[in-house]
């Protein structure tokens, strides 16, 4: 058997590591003295496409906010949503009337950990563009750069996975990986036709074994779990003292450093053990700046009461545990004894396929919890891929959840999201229907995939 | 020299055939899904005594003396079959220690044989039968070769006896991967492949004692290990995925007419679905893979599964490795029932896609009727579910392997025990277990 496809993204961590161990460090210095230039570089060009005022009604609706109407009537138009309610709620003249008896409407699905585009399909080392590994810190890199608005994945995760608004992330292989980026799930030539509008950016930080394996096998630091730690102090501590300077020479690292230390970037910090999580919120007190979430956090169960205390999201995998010395640790139940300490709990995929199925992760968390003990509604456990995501990405208070004037970021299933035997029916991003199961022709086909065997097939 | 390997493989297996501790088990009132591919069957009993299943079906009565456990609202099944995983073989897979899945800098390839390394105390097997996972096929990962070695039949039974079959199949890897082994091109790995069981063959017809001559690549013992595929008394397991390969490979047999093939992989299954049917080669893939990951997948769909089926081919669910895990094979099996309400897709019924985790594996593995089933004469691996075994909310509430009663419990679980609450007011947590 070939090795697996997750031993190969470990270890082709550390082959990069070494193939690239004799490249120059990063650049990161460029003068730029037109701090306007800097505003807003490579602006969103995102335009919602035309969508036709929708009723859908007779559905179980999930607001993603932990409501649940039965019968209910979800209205949008014009790309937001106008109204949610029971089947008295009044359809205005002019509106499409889906009948949704016997199926469920969730808010889009949204991923806070991807890596689609930047380690696009087919995962060909010359499509490898998600680690900059060639120096353990680059604040400077912005993951936009690398990502390929043809990957097929984007595809797949709206189809199969209702996915309508996205993170991508940096890789892990850097304490300090680089710029995130959101998108709306939307097929587009450009990123910059995909990106979010408004949405804030997340700087992407690891800690652990990857960066101390990638640079200490380099010979150079950090090769420790401590020299991870000086190399981080170090970089906000040379963060602070530009935040405080007269910016005269531009440092492209240190604008992304100093956006987190003024609370503009939020902080996405791939962290699996308690005790290194612990280490990284005193990190984040000593240095002034938030952890919004802890992805990956295999162990959050452990410190779910300091996380709640913090206010920090665990971003998790339903299940997945032991590939890794640091995943050695994790649980099943890690989800529902989060939750049920209160704290906040996203569920990531970190994977091109598993982004087709974050509500099946998330219900099989769901049960996990249950035989303990821990009775998680339907309604909220459907807000760990909606709403709690949205609220961690900084775009909380624009999609996530069905609330009048939100985004129209809609998923019609065709049963219970939580249920093996669901896949979604229609999906709307801002009102505008881009997969419909019953039209073959309403559905993304990447230029890459263009006459090729399989090309249109429902996938 | 095949003779002889057979004869250890029978030999192990008489070993481990006779469980001491089987207790006779009856389940009364449950529904049944017995793997052979049916729909469920509702209010049935299953009966187990020494060890082995009796009876399982509507309308069985439960011999005298046997305690009967009522299964009202619960589901009774055979145990999960996984084909080809990596179960037993690596602690923590990144942990090079303690992985023995390849060796990459062994001279050898063909001869590896996996049994001896293979751990009954493994975390993985205890996890996976809680999950309600009974026997599996273990497979060798490839190092320098595009012969990896060869992989075992096990139960998952807490017990130290393991091993059903050792070198139960030849594992070689043929198409992109194949290719880079073998040198850098799908072509060396026919030759490779070609040169290797010509040696064996000049192996395998060798007097006693004596030495081979010149223009030999593989050492003697891996072109011994050989012997047994090239005559078809031990399967060979291909890993391949385009259609072009695959029907290379369906080709090898005019030439080795004796191969026992078996596709691990095959992604572009469907686009030569007749011709695999008629080739009469079973497949082994992980289905829910529809992305053009490599070139030679660019015809990925959740579809191959259904459309192979169709089309007559046996197809088992497997490949668990990783975050695949065994546990989650009914999520995958689960998936495929989905397809059938997506307009245009190819899935199963859903007998077809548990027989996928249960019956047609074990089939495949060479224990067809022997696993896999609830049928008279199986082994008595029995798991009791608290609901639909293939709906994300369920999971086993008791495993049976060999009719002996397994205890559920490993490190998650004893985890998950010991985080229940965090109180941490009186003692440290490392006093709580």
């Amino acid at each position: 058997m070939r090795v697996s496809p997750a031993l190969r993204r470990v270890s082709s961590l550390v082959v990069l590591g070494l193939a690239l161990s004799l490249a120059p460090g990063a650049d990161a210095k460029k003068k730029d003295k037109d701090a306007k230039q800097a505003e807003a570089p490579y602006a969103s060009t995102y335009r919602p496409y035309p969508g036709r005022p929708t009723a859908l009604v007779g559905a179980t609706v999930y607001d993603g906010r932990g409501g649940r109407i039965d019968n209910g009537t979800v209205l949008f138009e014009n790309g937001k949503l106008v109204a949610i309610g029971g089947a008295d709620l009044a359809i205005p003249a002019g509106y499409d009337r889906i009948d949704g008896a016997g199926k469920f409407v969730t808010p889009g699905v949204i991923d806070i950990h991807s890596h689609l585009g930047v380690y696009p399909s087919p995962s060909v080392d010359a499509n490898s563009d998600g680690n900059e590994m060639t120096s353990p810190t680059t604040p400077d890199v912005w993951a936009e750069h690398s990502v390929w608005p043809q990957d097929p994945g984007f595809g797949r995760a709206m189809m199969h996975g209702g996915v309508t608004s996205l993170q991508i992330l940096p890789g892990s292989g850097n304490l300090i990986g680089g710029r995130a980026v959101t998108l709306k799930n939307v097929p587009s030539l450009t990123v910059q036709g995909m990106k979010f509008p408004g949405a804030p950016y997340s700087l992407k930080m690891a800690c652990g074994e990857n960066p101390k394996r990638v640079y200490g096998e380099k010979g150079q630091k950090p090769s420790t779990r401590m020299g991870n730690f000086s190399v981080d102090r170090q970089a906000w501590i040379d963060a602070k003292k530009y935040k405080d300077g007269d910016h005269a020479d531009r440092d492209l690292g240190k604008d992304t450093l100093e956006g987190v230390l003024k609370g503009e970037v939020l902080v996405q910090n791939h962290c699996y053990r308690a005790d290194e999580m612990a280490q990284v919120l005193d990190m984040a007190k000593e240095m002034g700046y938030k952890v919004t979430a802890f992805h990956h956090a295999v162990e959050a169960y452990k410190i779910a009461d300091l996380l709640k205390a913090n206010d920090v999201c665990a971003a998790i995998w339903a299940d997945w545990y032991g590939f890794k010395m640091e995943s050695y640790d994790g649980i099943p139940e890690n989800a529902a004894l989060v939750a049920n300490q209160g704290a906040c709990v996203v569920i990531h995929s970190d994977d091109e396929n598993g982004i087709q199925r974050l509500n099946q992760e998330a219900a099989k968390a769901q049960a996990d919890g249950r035989r303990i003990g821990i009775d998680i509604p339907d309604a909220q456990v459907v807000g760990w891929f909606t709403y709690n995501a949205a609220k961690a990405m900084g775009i909380g208070d624009k999609t996530g959840s069905l609330e009048a004037n939100k985004m129209a970021d809609v998923v019609l299933w065709n049963g219970s999201p939580l249920s093996v035997y669901s896949r979604p029916e229609k999906v709307w991003v801002d009102g505008a229907l881009l997969y419909d199961a019953d039209d073959p022709k309403r559905k993304p086909v990447s230029d890459f995939e263009l006459g090729q065997p399989g090309e249109g097939d429902v996938k | 020299m095949s003779r002889l390997l057979s004869a250890i493989a029978l030999s192990a297996l008489t070993l481990v055939g006779g469980p001491a501790l089987a207790q006779d088990l009856a389940i009364t009132n449950a529904t049944l899904a017995t793997g052979d591919g049916g729909a469920p069957i509702p209010n049935a009993t299953v009966v187990v005594r020494a060890g082995k299943v009796v009876a399982a079906g509507a309308g069985v009565a439960v011999p005298a003396g046997i305690t009967a456990v009522d299964g009202t609202g619960k589901w009774v099944t055979p145990g999960l079959f996984s084909a080809v995983t990596d179960l037993g073989l690596s602690d923590v897979e990144a942990v090079d220690e303690s992985n023995d899945s390849a060796a990459d800098k062994s001279p050898f390839n063909a001869a590896m044989d996996i049994s001896p390394a293979l751990n009954p105390a493994n975390q993985h097997i205890a996890v996976s039968r809680e999950g309600g996972v009974t026997r599996a096929t273990v497979t060798p990962f490839n190092g320098g070769s595009i012969f990896a070695g060869q992989g075992a039949v096990i139960d998952l039974g807490a017990d130290p006896n393991l091993l059903m079959k050792p070198r139960a199949f030849q594992y070689v890897e043929l198409g992109e991967a194949g290719g880079r082994l073998a040198g850098g091109s799908r072509v060396a790995a026919y030759v490779y492949l070609r040169n290797a069981l010509r040696e064996a063959k000049e192996v395998a017809a060798l007097p006693a004692g004596a030495t081979r001559q010149g223009d030999v690549l593989l050492t003697r013992a891996d072109a011994r290990a050989l012997a047994p595929v090239l005559d078809g008394t031990q399967p060979l397991y291909v890993g391949v995925d385009r259609a072009a390969d695959i029907r290379s490979v369906l080709g090898l047999k005019s030439e080795f007419p004796k191969l026992d093939l078996v596709l691990v992989g095959a992604t572009e299954g469907w686009m030569v679905a007749n011709e695999i049917a008629a080739a009469r080669v079973p497949v082994i893939t992980m289905p829910l893979r529809d992305l053009p990951a490599s070139f030679e997948q660019l015809g990925a769909t959740q579809s191959n599964v259904g459309r192979m089926k169709k089309a007559g081919v046996k197809v088992a669910i497997g490949m668990f490795m990783g975050m695949d895990q065994p546990r989650y094979a009914p999520q995958q099996a689960g998936n495929l029932v989905a397809l059938t309400k997506v307009p245009g897709a190819t899935g199963l019924t859903w007998g077809e896609a548990f027989a996928a985790i249960t019956s047609v594996p074990a089939e495949i593995s060479g224990m067809g009727g022997k696993a896999g089933v609830l049928a008279p004469g199986a082994v008595g691996d029995v798991v009791l579910w608290d609901g639909d075994p293939l709906e994300l909310s369920s999971a086993p509430l008791a495993v049976w392997i060999d009719g002996v009663k397994q205890p559920l419990d490993n490190h998650q679980s004893r985890l998950k025990q010991r985080y229940r609450d965090l109180d941490r007011s009186l003692l440290p947590k490392a006093y709580v277990w």
